[in-house]
């Protein structure tokens, strides 16, 4: 079943066009990766997914990008809601400079999902146990965030958004800033999350990709090169230049 | 060798400017003590001015300032505030936000005594204030508005980018990203500006003149609609006014006033430092 579909999309900042007729489905409860060199658009592309291109000024989209077969784009559509459900970790891990209980009770406590304190309790705990971050964190909830190493950071950012119980998770190459071993942590951590939640992944690690997602895209100048199962692309790529790029001849 | 010598030249030079600097500001100081502090008791804090102000203290002088800057403050907090937030967080770039910001330079340029006789036409005589503490704070407040919108704005953007976009990627609205996120973080630098806004408020003379200063008033006021004493005219007043008047009185007085400006400098260069240290970003 597809979560997001994307039909015809294209985005521009100013006179510049970063995409140009992008299609592809986002299967839902699977994990999406999107790989191409930099500046091929696969960060703006997941930007748009929930419109965070917004608060820069002078960008417009062309075509659509279906989310439960709701446009994104479409002029009634709530921006403030659609983030509510299409939530988005980052490639620094940026947790505010707050204690560890106020960066995940953050997301709750602005959209009012809870009316008692215990509630949020709860929802801190299940959010920081989905993030598979509990066991370190349970006695030191009142810590301050930046104290912990930035592996814990980037797995506290997910529960962080976790916690606003979004439908999709966006990931902009969640692992660049973490070693080897926090990022295999974040991979299985994704491997899990895939059960409740749609994700897509920007990432410039191909191993990471070929690893951790089930369908890949490639991107090269604003296009979608090649979309197929993760398996069949990275073994029997259809074009030259995704072949030229998973080997490393070109990019 | 020659490029070393010249290195070490211009370091000397600077470094001697830079004390050179100084030594102006502690020659008022100074100067300012050794004659005022012989005139400062507790009958001259606590006591109206006697015998045509040669006598007794300068109590409703102390008080009318203190007046004065919490009325400013009232006035040109939530402004400045508001227009800070505004300019930082929504406007965009188009011809109206540039003609607010190109006001609120000029604003800044304009003279106090234009202040002040703008404060007189609009408040006291147009909006039928009279000679009052409201119309003394309102054309204060209007003085200081260019300076606090400037740091309050200068703080409010200072705060990282990162921290409006992942609250907006949280489902946060604009207005939650700044209540939440971003005014809790500035807020030190709000404040400090606002203090020395109100330092420089609190010593002005001629916003005041027309608008709110009595010239010789021993009662203290009773609501925002009186005329109070201030210390900077109180200060012109014994200075230029008055044949006769004691030395001592008149550098005690302006001792007073430079002890309430210089405590509000300091409790800015406080709050902006303890902020600094406990940054963590």
């Amino acid at each position: 079943m597809n979560k997001i579909e994307v039909r015809n999309f294209s985005f521009f900042y100013g006179d510049f066009q970063a995409l140009s007729g992008l299609n592809l489905p986002i299967r839902k409860n699977q994990i999406t990766a999107l790989i191409g060199p930099s500046g091929c658009g696969k960060s703006t592309f997941l930007r748009c997914l929930n419109r965070m291109n917004d608060t820069i000024d002078g960008t417009r989209a062309e075509g659509e990008i279906l989310l439960d077969e709701q446009d994104v784009y479409a002029p009634d559509v709530d921006v403030v809601d659609l983030r509510h459900r299409v939530g988005m970790v980052f490639q620094r891990p940026n947790p505010f400079p707050q204690s560890i209980y106020n960066n995940v009770a953050f997301g709750p406590r602005i959209l009012g999902t809870t009316s008692s304190g215990e509630d949020l309790d709860e929802i801190v705990k299940e959010s920081l146990k989905s993030a598979a971050l509990w066991n370190e964190v349970k006695h030191r909830l009142q810590e301050p965030a930046l104290a912990l190493n930035p592996g814990q950071q980037q797995r506290l950012c997910i529960a962080r958004t976790i916690a606003v119980k979004p439908e999709v998770i966006l990931m902009d190459e969640p692992c660049s800033a973490l070693d080897p071993v926090a990022t295999l942590r974040v991979e299985e951590l994704m491997r899990q999350l895939a059960e409740a939640y749609t994700i897509v992944i920007v990432t410039h690690n191909m191993q990471q990709a070929a690893r951790a997602s089930d369908w890949t895209g490639f991107f090269w100048l604003g296009k979608l090169v090649e979309f197929n199962k993760t398996g069949d692309l990275f073994t029997y790529p259809k074009e030259d230049l995704t072949e030229s790029y998973i080997t490393g001849r070109q990019g | 060798m020659k490029r070393q010598q010249t290195q070490k030249l211009a370091v000397g030079i600077i470094t001697t400017v830079s004390f050179l600097v100084v030594v102006p500001i502690l020659l008022v100081l100074i100067f300012m003590i050794a004659n005022g502090i012989g005139g400062i008791s507790w009958t001259f804090l606590s006591q109206p001015p006697r015998s045509g102000m040669t006598e007794g203290g300068i109590l409703p002088a102390i008080l009318g300032t203190i007046f004065l800057t919490l009325g400013t403050a009232i006035a040109a907090i939530p402004l400045a505030i508001g227009a800070a937030i505004y300019l930082s967080e929504y406007a965009s770039d188009n011809r109206l936000t540039r003609l607010i910001r190109l006001a609120i330079v000029n604003l800044a340029g304009i003279p106090s005594i234009v202040y002040g006789l703008f404060g007189l036409g609009a408040f006291v005589l147009f909006l039928n204030f009279g000679t009052s503490i409201l119309a003394g704070s309102l054309t204060l407040g209007l003085m200081t508005l260019p300076v606090v919108i400037s740091t309050a704005e200068e703080a409010i953007l200072s705060v990282p980018q990162e921290f409006r976009v992942v609250s907006l990627s949280l489902g946060a609205t604009r207005w939650q990203t700044i209540r939440h996120q971003v005014l809790p973080h500035a807020l030190p630098g709000i404040i400090t500006g606002v203090i020395l806004g109100l330092g420089r408020a609190a010593g002005e003379t001629a916003p005041i003149l027309f608008t709110v200063a009595a010239f010789y008033l021993p009662e203290l006021p009773q609501s925002i609609f009186d005329q109070t004493m201030a210390l900077p005219y109180h200060l012109y007043v014994i200075s230029t006014q008055i044949p006769g008047m004691p030395m001592e009185i008149q550098y005690a007085t302006a001792l007073v006033l430079l002890l309430i400006v210089l405590s509000l400098t300091l409790i800015a260069t406080f709050i902006r430092s303890s902020m600094r240290r406990r940054r963590e970003w």
